[in-house]
């Protein structure tokens, strides 16, 4: 089995449920159809990605079902607390603190860990990344490692890098094996493979797992048996572990991992070598944060009281799970999000996606349209940060960016801030990153858009302006008699597209209080 | 109580029989209601779509038309709006703080603690949830993102139409999800916004009443627009117009011909 690059393309054909012999069922179609070069930007702009997901109806029902189910669980074991938003408030304050002191707890991390046996590596980017992984394991001369699912290890395109060296990443999360396995890329933070339906899934195992049982039906319980004997066997071989992590102790150098499937657990304790692949923003000062985080991250992420597996590692521990333990801390524009003081709470994410399912935008138009393995409201201010959005000089910008419209892509219903457990407040984070969108380098760019705000700025600073403007449109009305208009030229057509427009009064509210104040 | 009425840009421009409902509300109510003649509108589009630094001169404008609030003028400032209700209180002040001067941000927060939501004013303030109100008509109601989440107005709105005479409530599924609106995300975003208010407006067809009503005209004419579009027949109606209906000058919906403007719009 190959990683998504050797993957893609290989167009194995269906086989028959019952006899596997090849029926000539369509192969399956990797979505998005083409592998992004950067797992950070890839595609059109969110308004024209959405545009394509919006006429996939099957899609929408995926997601539409999928986003309330696990809405109503969280939202179950969340109320069901007392301290809930408590347990917010000193999420939220640890997290700022971290954020205060992250050079200092980051090197506090480094000597925990390496005074337990570990080594530490950092990592200013992707490239950096990958290519000390990719060494530690040529050093080990395995060419196959399993995978924890991991977000960090998504976001630099580990798994093409490993690819490229000839070493085969297995991932071993089933949700992430299906993404994987399709030759997609994730489309939910949680649940990456939200975007197929157990169907789908059923064809996916069929066309591109080499020992997916015959007479394979879509029944959840059966597809599950399938990965897990599949799995089982590249566990046992396993020589190299890679995975992320949802939290690391600075204070003892300890690293967790939650997870729901124990598949993590056989990654991070059968093989002989371990490989993490860390945010810098993951840290935490001391093992008592654990109690708030180990709160707060269940419940907003699957809706469990408390997830089924809990790993964590400090070091190495001679005749006790892997011999050999590396972290990698993974800048990667961090630092960057970091220096914007409205933009840096991004970086308090615990990555729950909690946002996303009650997020009405990505309700509809799903996870790829944002074009990054980021998506929903948190990837709507992430992403555009660890890229640079609006930085002077930097490559690739320019209103042409498709990062550029992730800000907008949001009505600021603030759901999202409601849900968020550590209380990142998404909607001022996005108006602030609209304003870096349309002022690159500082300077409002010269931009349609940027007239029509100046011309209206200025009738909309004064009351005699207003006055004035006010008339414009009771004139209109005038002329409209009352009538609403089912369409309009561009870029009204985008309003008459789905709506009416009102019919525009005769007269304006002051000008009428202005005569009846002149009566009294 | 003197009361100042931030009309809103839209309400006064596009939809003044909201802001003539306002005043007739409370003016029944035995208070006294003055429109600051400066006034223009918050700044919450411009912020909305980037463009903070723009809208200084805006909110430096609001701020001066209502500052007298603070030298006791008036007792409080109103507006029938809560996602300009949502920008004075959450956005005004950071933005005269990072694009303005330090007293503008200072003066903009203290405003911002006397200017209220229409619901947040009749219930808070006033003390009042039966107004004597008459509406004989089936009614669901949009709480409004910004209303619901920013301004947090709670079940005040309600409470205040199951006080109203002759108003049957109907409970609006998925009442919490936004119509779609978003300002400028709705011509940005245009797809994904009519998806949006295609569910909103399907969900208020469901239930069936003769009005949908909520807080912001803004929302509601994205909603009254799908509406309308549909060709569902039921119509939109702010709040402060159930609100200011009485069985002596009772609702009707705003039929616009020529030269029935001025009649529509005076107080």
């Amino acid at each position: 089995m190959g990683t998504r690059g050797t993957t893609r393309g290989c167009g194995q054909r269906g086989r028959d449920p019952v006899s596997g012999v090849p029926l000539g069922m369509p192969a399956v179609r990797p979505s998005p159809a083409t592998t992004p070069e950067d797992p950070l930007r890839w595609g059109p702009t969110f308004p024209a990605a959405a545009h394509e997901a919006l006429a996939d109806d099957r899609l929408r029902a995926n997601l539409h079902r999928a986003t309330r189910t696990i809405r109503d669980k969280r939202l179950a074991v969340t109320g069901e607390l007392p301290d809930w938003e408590d347990l917010r408030d000193a999420g939220a304050a640890i997290k700022a603190d971290v954020m205060a002191r992250l050079p200092e707890l980051l090197v506090e991390l480094e000597a925990s860990v390496t005074a337990r046996g570990g080594v530490v590596h950092w990592a200013r980017d992707a490239a950096e990344a990958n290519a000390i992984v990719v060494d530690l394991v040529r050093a080990t001369g395995a060419r196959e490692v399993v995978k924890v699912k991991s977000m960090a290890t998504q976001e630099i395109g580990l798994n093409e890098a490993l690819a490229a060296a000839g070493i085969d990443a297995v991932e071993t999360d089933l949700a992430e094996r299906v993404v994987q396995l399709a030759g997609d890329m994730p489309s939910h933070i949680l649940v990456p493979a939200i975007h197929r339906n157990r169907t789908e899934i059923r064809d996916i195992f069929h066309a591109r797992m080499d020992d997916a049982p015959a007479g394979l039906t879509d029944d959840p319980h059966e597809l599950a048996m399938a990965a897990r004997s599949h799995l089982r066997a590249r566990f046992l071989r396993a020589e190299v572990a890679v995975s992320g992590a949802n939290l690391a102790i600075a204070s003892t150098g300890t690293i967790a991992v939650v997870e729901s499937e124990g598949n993590g657990r056989m990654c991070l304790t059968l093989p002989r070598v371990l490989v993490t692949v860390m945010g810098i923003e993951k840290v935490l000062p001391t093992f008592g944060d654990l109690e708030v985080f180990l709160q707060l991250l269940p419940r907003s992420s699957t809706g469990e009281r408390m997830n089924p597996y809990t790993s964590m590692w400090t070091g190495v521990t001679p005749g006790d799970g892997p011999e050999e333990f590396h972290l990698v801390l993974l800048d990667n524009g961090r630092t960057r999000a970091l220096a914007d003081d409205v933009g840096r709470q991004a970086l308090h994410c615990i990555r729950c996606s909690a946002c996303l399912n009650v997020c009405p935008v990505y309700e509809r138009a799903g996870g790829h349209a944002y074009g990054s393995v980021y998506p929903g409201p948190i990837g709507a201010i992430l992403t555009p940060q660890l890229l640079g959005l609006g930085d002077a000089g930097r490559q690739g910008a320019g209103s042409h960016d498709p990062t550029a419209s992730l800000p907008f892509a949001s009505t600021l219903c603030g759901a999202c801030f409601d849900a968020c457990p550590v209380k990142i407040d998404i909607p001022s984070a996005l108006v602030h990153l609209r304003e870096r969108a349309t002022h690159p380098g500082g300077v409002a760019a010269p931009t349609a858009t940027t007239l029509a705000m100046r011309g209206a700025a200025f009738a909309l600073s004064g009351g005699t302006r207003f006055t004035w403007a006010a008339r414009v449109l009771s004139a209109l009305g005038r002329v409209a008699a009352g009538r609403r208009l089912r369409w309009l030229p561009w870029p009204g057509s985008l309003w008459t597209a789905s709506r009416d427009t009102p019919a525009l009064p005769a007269w304006s509210f002051r000008d009428a209080w202005r005569r009846r104040k002149g009566r009294s | 109580m003197r009361i100042a009425l931030f009309t809103t840009c839209l309400v006064d421009a596009v939809f003044p029989q909201a802001a003539v409902a306002t005043v007739r509300l409370l003016e029944r109510l035995g208070h006294e209601v003055v429109v600051p003649a400066g006034q223009a509108c918050c700044g919450q589009m411009h912020v909305n779509t980037g463009y903070a630094p723009e809208a200084v001169g805006i909110v430096r404008n609001h701020v001066r038309t209502f500052a007298p609030v603070l030298d006791g003028e008036w007792d409080a400032v109103v507006a029938p709006s809560g996602s300009c209700v949502g920008s004075v209180r959450h956005q005004q002040e950071a933005v005269a703080r990072r694009h303005g001067d330090a007293r503008l941000a200072h003066t903009a927060e203290q405003l911002a603690a006397h200017t209220y939501e229409l619901s947040e004013l009749l219930v808070d303030v006033l003390g009042v949830t039966d107004v004597g109100a008459w509406f004989p008509h089936t009614v669901t109601h949009h709480p409004t993102c910004h209303s619901l989440r920013l301004l947090r107005v709670g079940d005040r709105p309600t409470r205040l139409l199951r006080a109203v005479e002759d108003l049957e409530l109907v409970d609006l599924p998925d009442a919490d999800q936004c119509c779609g609106f978003g300002g400028t995300f709705a011509l940005k975003n245009s797809d994904t916004s009519s998806a949006m208010v295609a569910d909103k407006a399907a969900a208020v067809t469901s239930t069936g009443a003769r009005v949908v009503t909520a807080g912001d005209w803004s929302c509601l004419m994205n909603i009254d627009g799908a509406l309308s579009r549909t060709g569902a027949g039921v119509r939109a109606a702010h709040l402060a117009e159930i609100l200011a209906s009485t069985r002596e000058r009772p609702w009707a919906p705003v039929a616009r011909r020529a030269g029935a403007g001025s009649g529509a719009v005076t107080p």
